[in-house]
């Protein structure tokens, strides 16, 4: 289970049944281990894994989550379209589906990606389990032990153990306001080139990235879109946010500016429907996709033909652009909150990102302040966070973290970032008094969500680079 | 036959850790026939113990509450018979800076340290004392907080200008952290089992973190990053001498029923040191009690048995 889809409860099963049935001995791990493959060595279980664990208790204020909020969704709703799938098609929908999934799901798939200005023929389409199957099956495909992915620093946290899985070398490059840092791409493309290397693919989430929070700019999509073709270079977009804007200009996805030639799309019912579902997309240069269609069967066969059936009926029944609309008028209220409270309560040495969508904010602490220690001062005070490393695979993000803003509601929020405030504050307190550097004065509270409207990438700060070393 | 609730999980951030140790006693006591009450620890714990009425209480858990005495004293305040140490023992041992100075005292050898709370910092100005402690320690020096399992929050700070952020992280942990003079060597640890003719020190133990990264902790608690060799391989005087230490240890933090006791062989001299003592130490199927136990032939179910045995042969408090 990823960080990103632990949801609340999990972990806290002491008395779960089947747990209390193992039998095994050190011997016997020792028997087992010496069958695992080797991929599984890259599969790690960390201290911080286990603290991430305890964040699912129910007295902890978890901005640790990915989680949308699913309560907008109407059970009476959900009853209805259900039964109706039970009552019309309930032998259909108790059958296996195609592979690559139901055509009349093509077709609701084909109207969301319209939705941001796509254009894709439902032949070109892959029904999957969730989008977190296209990462897998693009690796399956793709990559053979050793092989590079290039991707973002910091990057989607519940990629990486499907890049450890499959033993990529992982290069991530850094981002800014604008996204990834095109420039700094095309260095480390020729470094990689000098030593004969080339990237399977580009990994990015251009629009309202997990973590970061930033949106690559226009500019960059079209050089990003560009350099793909004239180095021949697949690019993974992963979109699971795009129709979650709340403010600024809709931009193009990096496939509808390059028409699927380079681009492999990612999409995902799980942020404007529901991620119970598990279904999500991918849209490929046909070649690709004929592989990734056979990854899959051997994967799973096919993605559950009841979700695929409920999906059919509810854009069939409902609008699912009001739905939409509610979850983002919700989460823009719920963005702004955090803002607000983070320019209230974190000390003036912190910065971090104003995302125009999605769910995350990524703030930067002082170089000194490890958010993989601090996460153990903040459950003390009941509340919780991702620490930055867990968004890269080289040790960097050390000062860094990860808040959700959806799935929590605007008081929670207040008083889980005025709780974090408060320790981060102790320690800024705590280094001054050790070193004798003065903490800089606390800046004044304005509203940050309005100064957020105003100029949407005003103190957007570089995502930080953490010195190696220390642990 | 007996009524046992087994205490494990709880808020501690080895909560993980000892839903494994947990599981694996309760699977132990039920082939026992015993009767067997899983208590994941929390608000209700009183409540919870009121409502299962059991003869004793297996206590599975690690870090806070679970080690440093807290839950023993809620124990000894019912009237329920438990495994392991006392509340004394247990704050001792949990606690590094009362254990260290208690070894100390007694004689014996543990590295040197300074310890501090976060109030010496604040308000009384300890960190000017900071360049005469790192002169007295010599570098890398080692920054622990007092009271926390599994290492975290350990570092090594390998100059001055690290001290600061060790130190800072180190209260992520605990409101008291200690500077430790760093030992390179060998890392031993030495399992104390109680029985009838008094406490036994079982095999010991060697782990080797693989890599040889001197200073990359993580690599200790991290399965497949760490071999242990049991019993280690080290010559009869000190394996004796290893094991006599561990019983000395035992004895001077007052343990009772079970606990490890983790040692350093330095390299040059081949002294060895007391790093620190858990009064419980994982139970689980990697953990080192039960290799040691193992390898001295008493097997889990039979570790089980004893320690509940002597839970119920001792007198309250």
């Amino acid at each position: 289970m990823t960080i990103d889809e632990t949801p609340r409860g999990s972990g806290s099963g002491g008395e779960s049944p089947g747990m209390g049935r193992s039998r095994t001995t050190a011997r016997d791990l020792e028997r087992y281990a010496g069958l695992f493959a080797r991929r599984t060595q890259g599969m790690k279980s960390s201290a911080m894994r286990d603290m991430m664990a305890i964040t699912a208790r129910p007295e902890i204020i978890s901005l640790a989550g990915g989680l949308p909020d699913t309560t907008t969704f109407p059970a009476e709703d959900v009853a209805a379209l259900m039964a109706r799938v039970a009552a019309d098609a309930s032998a259909r929908a108790l059958q296996y589906a195609p592979t690559e999934g139901m055509d009349e799901l093509k077709a609701c798939i084909v109207e969301v990606m319209a939705g941001e200005d796509m254009d894709v023929a439902t032949d070109e389409l892959l029904v999957t389990s969730g989008g977190q199957q296209v990462i897998d099956l693009v690796c399956k495909t793709l990559v053979d032990p050793g092989d590079v992915i290039v991707a973002e620093g910091p990057t989607y946290p519940g990629a990486v153990p499907t890049f450890s899985a499959y033993e990529a070398d992982v290069v991530q490059i850094e981002m800014d306001a604008d996204g990834m840092r095109i420039e700094l791409l095309e260095d480390t493309l020729d470094r990689l080139a000098r030593d004969g290397r080339t990237p399977k693919f580009i990994y990015t989430v251009p629009t309202f990235h997990n973590p970061a929070g930033v949106t690559m700019s226009l500019e960059r999509r079209r050089r990003l879109v560009r350099l793909a073709a004239e180095r021949e270079l697949l690019v993974l977009e992963d979109n699971p946010y795009g129709l979650l804007r709340y403010t600024g200009d809709r931009l193009p996805p990096l496939y509808a500016l390059d028409r699927g030639e380079y681009v492999i799309y990612l999409g995902t019912f799980s942020k404007i429907l529901s991620p119970g579902l598990r279904l999500g997309w991918t849209a490929a240069p046909r070649p690709v996709l004929d592989k990734l269609n056979l990854g899959k069967q051997g994967a799973d066969l096919c993605s559950s033909t009841f979700g695929q059936h409920f999906v059919v009926e509810y854009f069939a029944q409902r609008n699912w652009r009001d739905l939409l609309g509610r979850l983002r008028e919700l989460y823009r209220r719920r963005r702004d909150t955090m803002l607000d409270a983070l320019a209230e309560h974190l000390p003036h040495e912190t910065d971090w990102t104003r995302p125009e969508g999605g769910m995350f904010i990524w703030a930067t602490l002082p170089d000194y302040i490890d958010t993989s220690d601090l996460l153990a001062r903040a459950l003390r005070e009941h509340v919780a966070f991702v620490p930055g490393r867990a968004a890269y695979l080289d040790g960097r993000g050390g000062s860094s973290m990860r808040l959700n803003f959806a799935g929590v509601s605007e008081d929670d929020l207040r008083e889980g970032i005025r709780r974090i405030g408060k320790v981060v504050s102790e320690q800024v307190g705590l280094y001054s008094t050790l070193t004798g550097v003065e903490p800089v004065p606390r800046r004044h509270a304005g509203s940050a969500a309005d100064a957020a409207e105003a100029a949407p990438t005003a103190r957007v700060l570089p995502l930080r680079r953490q010195a190696g070393g220390e642990r | 036959m007996s009524r046992v609730a087994v205490l494990e999980g709880g808020q501690s951030l080895e909560r993980q850790v000892s839903l494994r140790s947990g599981a694996r006693v309760r699977e132990a006591l039920e082939r026992l026939g015993h009767d067997v009450i899983a208590i994941d620890v929390g608000p209700d714990l009183v409540e919870r113990l009121g409502a299962a009425r059991p003869d004793v209480a297996f206590v599975a858990l690690h870090g806070r509450d679970g080690e440093d005495g807290t839950v023993q004293e809620i124990l000894e305040l019912v009237g329920i018979p438990y495994t392991a140490s006392g509340p004394s023992a247990c704050m001792r041992c949990m606690d590094k800076v009362l254990a260290k100075h208690a070894l100390r005292d007694a004689g014996l050898p543990t590295p040197d340290f300074y310890a501090f709370s976060q109030t010496a910092f604040e308000s009384l100005g300890a960190a000017h004392a900071l360049p005469a402690i790192e002169e007295r320690l010599d570098f890398p020096v080692v920054v622990k907080p007092a009271a926390q399992g599994s290492a975290l929050g350990i570092r090594f700070a390998p100059s001055a200008a690290a001290v600061p952020a060790a130190i800072v992280a180190a209260f992520s942990y605990d409101t008291k952290v200690l500077l430790e003079r760093h030992i390179s060597g060998r890392e031993l640890a030495v399992s104390v089992l109680d029985g009838p003719e008094g406490p036994e020190a079982l095999p010991v133990v060697e782990a080797i973190p693989r890599g040889g990264d001197r200073y990359d902790f993580e690599a200790r608690y991290e399965i497949g990053r760490t071999d242990f060799v049991c019993p280690a391989e080290l010559d009869d005087d000190t394996t004796r001498d290893a094991q006599q230490l561990a019983l000395d240890a035992y004895h001077v933090l007052g343990c009772y029923g079970f606990a490890r006791i983790d040692l350093m062989r330095e390299g040059v001299t081949g002294d060895l040191t007391v790093l620190e003592a858990n009064a419980i130490p994982g139970l689980t199927e990697t953990s080192l009690l039960p290799q040691a136990a193992e390898a001295a032939g008493i097997s889990f179910a039979a570790f089980v048995e004893r320690v509940l045995d002597l839970a119920l042969a001792r007198t309250p408090a």
